[in-house]
Formats: C-alpha cells, structure tokens, sequence
C-alpha cells in the first residue's frame, strides 16, 4: 500500500470514527441529548483526534526517518565501489533511486515479482527489458553494485514501509476503539477535545521555533563540513575569493563583505536623507490630502517585487549611468566598463529602501509627544527648529533602529545585487565598478550543477550562516532599541 | 496679607492701558463654532484666569493669544487681537516672534529631552538672545532664579529635564517659557497634573511672577482662580459669558451661569 | 527686562526672524524635494516597465499560404503515419521557403536573398508548429493551408525598432536586405504586428527562440505555489496566532516564540532558500524545481507575516465580547472558535491576502531551490504534477529571461513583470476591498 493509500484509509477510520462514535454517545444516553456531559460531536471529535493524528505522527517521522536511513545504507554499501571506481556519488544515487523506483513500479505493474526481486533471479541483462516493458527507461548500463544497491533500497523500502503501514493501521483502530470506549454517558469528552485542539494549536506555534532552529542547523552542518575541508582562517581572513574547480580555491567571505557593505552605504545614502526628510514632510508639514496621496504612493516602491527593482538596475539604470561614465559616454570619461556596479545596484536598492526608512521613521517621529511640539512652538521657534532641536534629537533611537532595520534589509538583498552589482570580488573603492556581494556568491554558488562535496558549494553554507548572524545581529539590535524607544513615551 | 492683596489689586486695576485687547474673537474647527465673538481687555501686571467647564473654549482662546492655534489645520479665527494696539494677526506678524513675547506653559509638564540646562538655554538660543556663553549662562540662572527653582537645580544643570520630579518639571518649563524674556505668560492648566505641594510651588511662582509680566491663567479649578488671580473670566459653551474682578465674580456675579458655575450647579 | 520701545514692534520682522523664515523654507523645500525625489523614482520605474513592456504584448506574425507537398512529407505515398514520423521538423524547412516564395511571387515581390535567408525571417519553432499539424491529420498532407507564423526574434525586432538596417550590419543573424523585404510585406499585410495571447498563456521557450516564449506556464507555477502557500500558511498561522493570543501563558518559552517570530520576519528571504535547499531537497529528497518546494519555502517565509496581522486582528476583538461569550457558559476554546475569529477574519483574510502577494513576488529563494535554468515548457496535466513536476514561477522565469543574452528576452521579462505586477494589484485591491468592507472600528 502506497503512502497515499494509508492516508486515504486514515481518513477513512476518522471519518467512521466521528460518526459512530457520536451515535454511540447519543444511544448510551437514550437518545437524550440533555443527558450526555457534552454535545454528541465532542464524542465524535474525541475519536478522529484519537485515531487519527497519532497515526498520522508515526506516519510521517517514520518516513522521514526510514528515507534518512535508507539513504544512508546505500550510501554506506557503494561507497567502497564509488572510491575504487571514481565516480561521482550524486550521479550513483541518483541512478539507484531511479533503477529502485523502476522495480518498484515493475512489481506494481505485475512484470515483476516480489519473489524474483529478493530471489535475484533477473540479472543485470534482463532487468533492462523488463523495466523498459514497465515504461522505465535507464540512460546508462546498468552495473552489478548499483543493481544491487537498488536491490537492497527497494528491499528495505518495501518491507520498510509494510511494517509502517501496519503500525500506522493497528495504531489508528486501537485509538477508535479506545475512544470509542470512552464514548458513554459521563465523559467529558469537550474537555478532551479541547485540550487536544490546544495541543495542535501550540504544536503550529512552536513551527516558528522549529524553522529558525532549521534555519541554522542546516547552515551550521553544512558550514561544519565547509571548514573541515577547508581552513577557516581563510574564510574569514583571507583576502581573496577565487574559487575554482580545481584545487586550490581561495574562498574568503572579506572581499565579499566588503562588497555588501559598500553597495548596503550606498543604497542607506539614498535611502536614509530621503526616507528621513519625506517623513518629516509627511508628519509634520504636509497637509491631510497631500499626506494621503503621498505616503500610499510612496509605500507602493516597498510592495514592487525586488524582481523589478533588479532589472531595472541591470537593464535601465546601469546603462543609463554608462552613458554619462562609460565608454564614449557623454562626460568623455571611462570610469564605468559594465552597466552593474556598486552605484547601479545601492541607488536602485535604496530607492527600495526609501519607504521603508520613511514609514518606520514617520511612525517613529508620530510617536513623539504633542506635548514637546506645543512646548517649543510656545517658546516661538519655528516648525524646523522644533524638528531639528527637539523632534529629531527625541527620536534619534527609534530613527537609528529604524536604519539598522533598512541596513539589515540592505545586506540580506539578494535579487537586485545579483543582477546589478555584478561578480567581481575584490576591494575597490571606485564606485562605478562592478563588485560582488554575499548574497550574489551564495546564488552563483548554489546553483546549476551542484556537488555537495566540495568547498566551493559548501561555502555557501557558511556564507549564509555569516549573513543570518549579521543580519539577526542588526534585528536584534533595532528592535530591542524601537521598543525601549517605544516604551520610554508610553 | 488680604489687604495687601487686595491694595495690589487695586494697584493693577488702576494701571491703566490694557495689555491685550481682543475683540469680537471667534474660532472654528471645522464645523464647530468653538468660540463665539469674544472680547476682552487683559491688563498689564496682573493674573487673569479664565474658568469654565472642559470644553467652553477657555484653552482655545488662551492658545489664541499666541496663535498656537496656527498649528492646527483645521482651525479657522476671526475678529481682532491686539498687543499693545498692534494686531497679532496681522499679516505682517510672524507669529515665531510673535511667541518670544507671548511665551506658554502647558498642562502636562513638557520639558525637552534635554539637559536641564538645555532646556532653559533652548529659547535664547534660538531667538539669539546671548551673544557669548557667559550671558547664556547669566539668563539660565536668572530664569531659573525666577522661576524659583534654581536651588534645586544648580547641581544638575547637565541631567536630563525628564528626571526630576512633575512640580520641577512644570517650574523648568516656566523657567523656559520666561528665559526668553516675553511680555505676558500664558499659563494652560499648570498645576492639573501635579500633586497639592507642587501646586502650592507653582501658585506661589505666579504670585511673584505677576510683578514682570502680564500672565494669563486657564484653570478648572475655582479655588486656583480666586487665590492667584485679580480679574477672571468665566467662558460657557464657547462664549464669555462675565468679565471681571475676582473677587466681585465670586462673591456677586451678575450672570446666573456665573453663578450657578461657582455654586457647583454646571461644571 | 521688558522691552516695549517701537524698535521691538511685532510688524516688524526683524533680521534675525527673516533668516530663521528663510531656514524654515528651505527645510521645508528639502522635504518636498525629498518627496518629489521618491514620487519620481515612482514614476520612472512605472513609466519604464509600461514603455518596455507592452511591446512584448505584441508580436509580429507572417502570413503564408503553405502547399504541404507530399513529394516532401510523405515521400511513399501512403500516408502510414510512422513514416510521416521519420520527417524531421528539418524536412519542412523546404516547405516553408517555398511558402514564402510563394507569398512573394502573388504578391509580385522581387527579391535577391537566398533560402535560408528567406526561411529565416519566419521564427525556429515554425516547423515544429507545422510538423505537429501534419501529424495531427496525415490527410492534411497535400493541401495548401493558411498559416500565422511568428515572425523571427530579430525581424521582430526591427519592427518594434530593437534593430536597425545599421545595427545589424555585422550580424550574421539578420541582415538589411531581409528588412528591406520585410518592408515590401508589410505594405502587402504579409507581416504584421499583432496582440500576441501566447505570451500569456505560453510556455518557455529556448534561448534561440525568443519570440515564441510566453509565462502561462510560469504563471500556473506561481499559482501552485501559492495554492500550496494558501493551504498551508492559513491554517497553520491562525493556529499560532490564536495559541499565542488567547491561550498562551506567559513564560519563558512563549516569549521565546515571540521573538522568534519577530526575527524570522526580518531575516533574509535568501536564507529561506538556503532552507529550503537544505532541508526539503538534501534532506528530505523531495524533487527539485517543483512548486510543492517553492510553496514549503514561501510558507515558512510568509508564516511571520501572517502571524503578525492575525494576532493584530485577533487583538483588536474588544474584550467585552470575550467576557459575554464566557458569561454565558461558553469554553475558551468555543468564544475563540465561535465569536473572536469569525469577527477577527477579514483582518486575517486581508494579511493572508498581503502575505500571499509578497511571497508572489518573491524570487531569491526560488533561485535555490532550482527554479531558474529551467525551461519551463510543458502544462502541468493534473494537480499532482502541477505540485511535483519542475515548473517555473513568474519571478523566476521573469529572472531566467533577464539573464539570457538576447535583447528580444528583456523586453519579454518587462511583459512578465506586467502581468506579475497585475496579480500583485489584484491582491492587494482586494486586499483593500476586504479591510474597506469588513472593518469594524469598536
């Protein structure tokens, strides 16, 4: 029975299980609904959580677990072949999954059977043809470790999956059963049921936890692997990033780093005088109409897909600057030889980052009390004296967290540097140059062909888990700095 | 001590020239008619208090005196405002210098985050009132002398203003509201938020304070009218309903309203 | 200390107030200046994706009547359909040469350009398309049919002036006399400039054909995600947030899970991908580039969001409702269920709504997860390979076309970016709707 199928017949027994077990509650009270502790569907309920959801938890971790052990096995009974042989492990498992999925579907469709399988009656010659008659086609020849290792996968995968099947089933009737039993007269099944709500409930909460938790297990394990095949002192000392294929790759994050600061300043530079002088115009100048035409507009740059803002750096912006510092350009001067640089892409980023600096600082600065706005008014100073003197100077926390957050936003930016910043990692300084950036390194690293093996994809890794730190560093920071700001006028 | 009140009373009613003159005021939000054709003569040299219930237009009308009512957008005044015969609505008037002569203190004690020091030196500097640090220095410790909290401040000039205690506070805020040397005060509920000792500070300040400037009260409490000021008026639904000495509206108002306010009947 | 001399006269302003009035306006010029400066950038970001754009809306086609002779397609004679099969797509190029001789001898067009200069004003996928309709009925075979072409990327091109005769001097691509003849058809309405509805219903196409590629299919990939980061990302952010706002006691852990989640809100949406490719695809095999992978990671990247709004909602049920549905005997579990959510759900739904449009737009960790380098050209059949079988999403394929080098391709990721910008207004307009609508104000 296939995963689906035990799923299917789940549902089915929570299914039956809500409704007899209803009737049953209704029947021990004589049909009375006045007499049973609770309303018929908490008996009903009691018994879907009951057969159902623990069933449904074995189901799962056994098959995450099973595929993890599985693979595993494999893994550990080709290895010695895999060395002898130099191959490339990834492409052996692959052909394994596929010869093991090919049986699988053999015996499903009858050409094959379990017997013959497990017997290893069909050699290397005739599985062929009778996948191939399956509708199983294999790209290469077949050899004799890789057959059986897809022998023992699907062996293991089969039986495997028999005895979760039984577990799962035997599981669900006991809890039908059980609840079942409960279902009379006296039980406080609503309690129960609640309480079970309440479980599932807290259980989706805690996903929060069980994500970030995720978040840095993969990273660190995978960046463990990265630093045992590569000295750490030169990920983040070095000074060059020059991974190559060969042996040999440099691979420090500092050129990188550099990078990602550099373009991040550039993009705070635009962003921050802007976002920060269109939120005092909005707050305290502006007039209710202008307010209310202005600030959605100026709040639609932050719902434009990053998508856009990319292709406009490397399609428009960027060849737009060239014409005034490029090659041939208008101000005689070579400066700029592509159109990503580390302008394109910081202007194009803080044009995003604009209303993100305006709409936190706007909130910021409204948050403000009246009352010192009145005080200085009162003393006659003018509208800006009263921002620059006594505003700004109350909430200059709340606005510096409000430009971490924007930084952190900067530095975790992945599409727009991509597409405009370009791929040349070193420290520079001329701005019109093309620089590199975490984030960029991290996609080109980590896609197309990958081999988990090697250093160069595994840095990815650890340049990802450097970038979480960074920017939960920043978030941490700003944030606990807003809500002291918050608190201090509330 | 009642007779010596009652001789600087005197003293004040004969003085003369009104201070401020306002004539037929009238302000609205919007809407709403928050005041309606309001004249008054306000004397140098004396406390007026303006009394009423929340909401007669009492606030509205001090916050006329030094167009703070600017700030508000939607808020519309007609009518005439005269200090010393020149209209502060006039359109030649820049209200910014306008506050430096009518300076403000407000119902919640509102210092700057700021040293204290800051916060007294804030109008000075703005306005340019010292040229060197050492007569700044001379203007923060004579406003603070006025504003009779110099002995408690002296030795943290340079701690924050939202330290110290709400009677400081408020008596900083007047140090700063008079550090810019202004023509008349007004005062918007200055002892609502504080608690009876820090009261009696601050009513005992406007007693002394009256003897340089002309100072406008706004308060809801009638005891606080008859104890620091010799003219009141009282204000109801937006209109100025009686206008005089302080001791002839409580003790013999010609108005019913006047009298039923005083006797607790409205309010 | 008082000054009443007339030197102090409120009417006059003196110097002093005259330069701080000038200070106030030229603070105030900065802030307009600012707002202007955003306003604009506004404007040139939505005036370029407008001009360069809608061109990709439109496509040139060729009109050719097309002989399919047998002498080519079915040398035997006896329309035995694997025979027919044995034809490449290369043996109808002869074909379709012809077809433009043909067109230009009736339309009494002279021209010196050779074959393959002929065929190659018509685009690549042209044989297939014709090759497919062959098959499709081997009876056709014989017959002389009308057929829309689409016109090659670069003639194309010079249509909607991408290139000129001088651009195209060196190229060996496209070449000033194919122009010329273009221009001689268009006066006869062989070739025209017509709305192109494959572009939106279209699949991918290689990177030697840009003009016959269209985002449908990218499209249906972005919506099995979202189906995903629906059915998913609702349930289970209403869970939390009612656990963590009506039930949660406050300790240790629950504020553990609110930082949490407030982090995870601002963390990188990058790092999701890295997630995504970590855990769902290294760890847990599940397949690559498929919409099922896109809508796990965009959920768990949505999820903060969601939550957030829905305990926003969730707070703003006034208490007196909660304490009239206990006073009457109810459970928590049942006011919950049965009077603050129903209440707080069209501010859920309006989250819901912003969340999911974020996530729409949402590319980087689509690159991780192996969304892009992929072309994208079959209809997902039924639902499950809609959610297993590899697919694009818009951001994604709007990214692959941005990177392919053929200027035809970036006027295409500028249409896609339309039609992903038209989504995101729908969803946000209703968004909106739904909050004018439904919100209460207590």
């Amino acid at each position: 029975m296939s995963t689906y199928g035990v799923l299917g017949l789940l549902f089915l027994i929570a299914i039956f299980g809500f409704f007899f077990g209803r009737i049953k509650a209704l029947s021990s009270a004589d049909g009375d609904i006045k007499k049973l502790h609770s309303l018929p569907q908490f008996y009903g309920l009691n018994a879907v959580f009951l057969a159902f959801f623990p069933p449904l938890l074995v189901l799962v971790i056994w098959t995450f677990a099973q595929s993890i052990f599985v693979d595993e096995r494999i893994k550990r009974e080709l290895s010695p072949w895999i060395l002898a042989e130099q191959k490339n492990i990834n492409l052996v498992i692959s052909e394994v999954d596929r010869l093991s999925d090919g049986l699988k579907v053999s015996v499903e469709l009858g050409s094959l059977t379990y017997q013959q399988i497990s017997a290893k009656t069909v050699g290397l010659g005739g599985i062929e043809n009778i996948l191939n008659a399956s509708g199983v086609f294999l790209t290469d020849d077949i050899q004799a470790p890789i057959l059986a290792a897809a022998r023992l996968k699907f062996y293991m995968e089969t039986l495997g999956n028999s005895f979760r099947n039984w577990l799962v089933i035997i599981g669900s009737i006991i809890g039908l059963v059980w609840a079942l039993t409960q279902a009379k007269l006296n039980f406080r099944a609503r309690p129960r049921v609640e309480q079970m709500i309440l479980v599932l409930l807290a259980a989706a909460a805690t996903l929060a936890i069980f994500t970030s938790v995720g978040i840095v297990l993969s990273m660190l394990f995978e960046a463990l692997r990265f630093f045992g095949m590569h000295p750490w002192t030169d990920f983040f000392f070095g000074s060059t990033w020059a991974p190559s294929f060969s042996a040999g790759s440099e691979l420090s994050i500092l050129p990188l780093l550099w990078g990602t600061l550099y373009i991040s300043f550039v993009a705070l530079l635009v962003a921050v005088p802007i976002g920060l002088y269109a939120a005092i115009y909005l707050s305290e100048y502006a007039s209710r109409p202008v307010r209310a035409f202005a600030k959605p507009l100026l709040e639609v740059l932050a719902g434009i897909p990053t998508i856009v803002y990319g292709l406009f750096a490397l399609t428009t912006f960027g060849p737009f600057l060239r014409k005034f510092f490029g090659d041939g350009g208008f101000l005689g001067v070579e400066w700029m030889s592509d159109s990503r640089s580390v302008i394109t892409a910081g202007v194009v980023m803080g044009m995003m980052l604009i209303p993100f600096v305006s709409s936190l600082s706007d909130d910021i600065i409204n948050a403000v009390p009246q009352s010192l706005r009145d005080g200085s008014y009162g003393l006659g100073a003018t509208q800006s004296e009263t921002v620059r003197n006594v505003i700004l100077p109350a909430a200059l926390p709340g606005i510096i967290g409000a430009i971490l957050l924007a930084a952190s936003r900067a530095i975790g930016e992945t599409m727009i540097v991509v597409l405009g910043a370009g791929a040349v990692a070193k420290f520079a300084g001329n701005p019109l140059e093309a620089l590199t950036t975490i984030t960029t390194r991290i996609v080109s690293q980590l896609t197309g062909d990958l081999e988990f093996d090697s250093a160069e994809t595994l840095v990815a890794f650890a340049l990802g888990l450097t970038l979480f730190t960074i920017t939960l560093g920043l978030n941490v920071l700003a944030l606990y700095i807003v809500r002291r700001y918050r608190e201090q006028y509330e | 001590m009642k007779d010596q009140l009652n001789s600087d009373r005197e003293a004040s009613l004969s003085n003369g020239m009104p201070k401020i003159t306002a004539e037929n005021v009238n302000v609205y939000y919007e809407e709403v008619h928050a005041l309606k054709d309001v004249s008054v003569k306000i004397e140098q040299n004396a406390v007026t208090a303006f009394i009423g219930p929340s909401g007669c237009g009492k606030s509205t009308f001090l916050r006329c005196l030094n167009r703070m009512n600017d700030t508000i957008d939607i808020c519309k005044i007609t009518g005439r405002i005269l200090l010393e015969n020149e209209d502060i609505y006039d359109a030649k008037v820049d209200p910014v210098q306008l506050r430096a002569k009518v300076g403000m203190v407000f119902q919640k004690p509102n210092p700057f985050p700021k040293s204290v020091y800051d916060n007294i030196a804030y109008g000075p500097r703005i306005h340019g009132l010292a040229s060197d640090k050492s007569e700044l220095d001379d203007i923060v410790e004579q406003s603070l002398r006025r504003a009779a909290i110099w002995d408690e401040v002296k030795d943290r000039l340079d701690a924050p203003g939202t330290g110290l205690s709400g009677g400081q506070q408020q008596r900083v805020c007047i140090a700063r509201a008079i550090a810019t040397s202004p023509d008349v005060l007004l005062m918007d509920e200055p002892c609502s938020a504080l608690d009876p000792i820090a009261t009696a500070q601050v009513e005992e300040l406007i007693d002394e304070l009256r003897q340089n400037f002309c100072v406008v009260i706004v308060t809801h409490s009638m005891q606080q009218a008859a104890r620091v000021s010799h003219r009141t008026a009282f204000f109801h639904l937006g209109s100025l309903v009686e206008f005089g000495d302080t001791e002839k509206i409580f003790t013999n108002p010609e108005d019913p309203r006047t009298e039923s306010y005083i006797t607790g009947r409205i309010g | 200390m008082t000054d009443t001399t007339p030197t102090n006269s409120l009417f006059k302003t003196s110097d002093r107030t005259k330069s701080r009035n000038a200070a106030e306006k030229r603070f105030r010029v900065y802030g307009i200046i600012a707002i202007f400066i955003g306003l604009f950038m506004l404007l040139v970001l939505a005036s370029t994706i407008v001009l360069r754009g809608t061109s990709a809306f439109q496509q040139t086609f060729i009109t050719l009547d097309v002989e399919l002779l047998e002498s080519k397609l079915d040398k035997k004679g006896n329309r035995n359909i694997d025979d027919i099969k044995k034809v490449s797509t290369f043996g109808y190029n002869p074909i379709l040469v012809n077809a433009v001789r043909g067109s230009l001898e009736k339309n009494g067009i002279e021209t010196s350009l050779k074959k393959k200069e002929l065929s190659g004003i018509i685009s690549k996928s042209a044989p297939s398309q014709l090759r497919e309709y062959v098959l499709a009925d081997v009876s056709r075979i014989g017959q002389t049919i009308e057929f829309r072409f689409l016109a090659n990327g670069w003639i194309d091109g010079y249509l909607k002036g991408r290139y000129t005769r001088e651009s195209v001097a060196n190229s060996k691509f496209a070449s000033a006399e194919q122009f010329d003849l273009i221009d001689e058809l268009i006066k006869v309405g062989v070739v025209e400039k017509k709305f192109n509805l494959d572009f939106i219903l279209g699949a991918d196409a290689s990177d030697q054909r840009p003009e016959a590629s269209g985002i449908g299919v990218a499209v249906v990939g972005s919506f099995y995600m979202m189906l995903v980061v629906l059915l998913l990302s609702l349930p289970l952010g209403v869970a939390a947030s009612v656990y963590l706002e009506e039930f949660a006691k406050k300790n240790l852990f629950t504020d553990l899970i609110e930082i949490t989640i407030s982090n995870l809100a601002a963390v990188p949406s990058i790092v999701f991908g890295i997630l995504g490719l970590a855990v769902f695809i290294n760890y847990v095999n599940l397949p690559q580039s498929t919409p099922l992978v896109g809508g796990l990671v965009l959920t768990l990247m949505t999820l903060p969001t969601i939550i957030i709004s829905t305990r926003a909602s969730l707070k703003s049920v006034p208490p007196s409702i909660r304490d009239a549905a206990l006073g009457i005997g109810a459970s928590k579990m049942q006011m919950v269920f049965h009077h603050v959510l129903p209440l707080a759900a069209p501010g859920i739904f309006t989250g819901t709504i912003i969340g999911m449009a974020q996530a729409l737009g949402e590319s980087a960790p689509l690159l991780l997860i192996g969304m892009i380098g992929y072309i994208a050209t079959n209809m997902p059949a039924n639902i499950s390979e809609g959610l297993l079988a590899p697919n694009s999403a818009m951001p994604a394929q709007i990214y692959e076309w941005a990177k392919r080098a053929d200027p035809a391709f970036v006027e295409r990721a500028w249409g896609g970016i339309i039609i992903l910008l038209i989504f995101l207004l729908t969803m946000n307009t209703l968004a909106v709707v739904l909050r004018r609508k439904f919100e209460r104000r207590w």
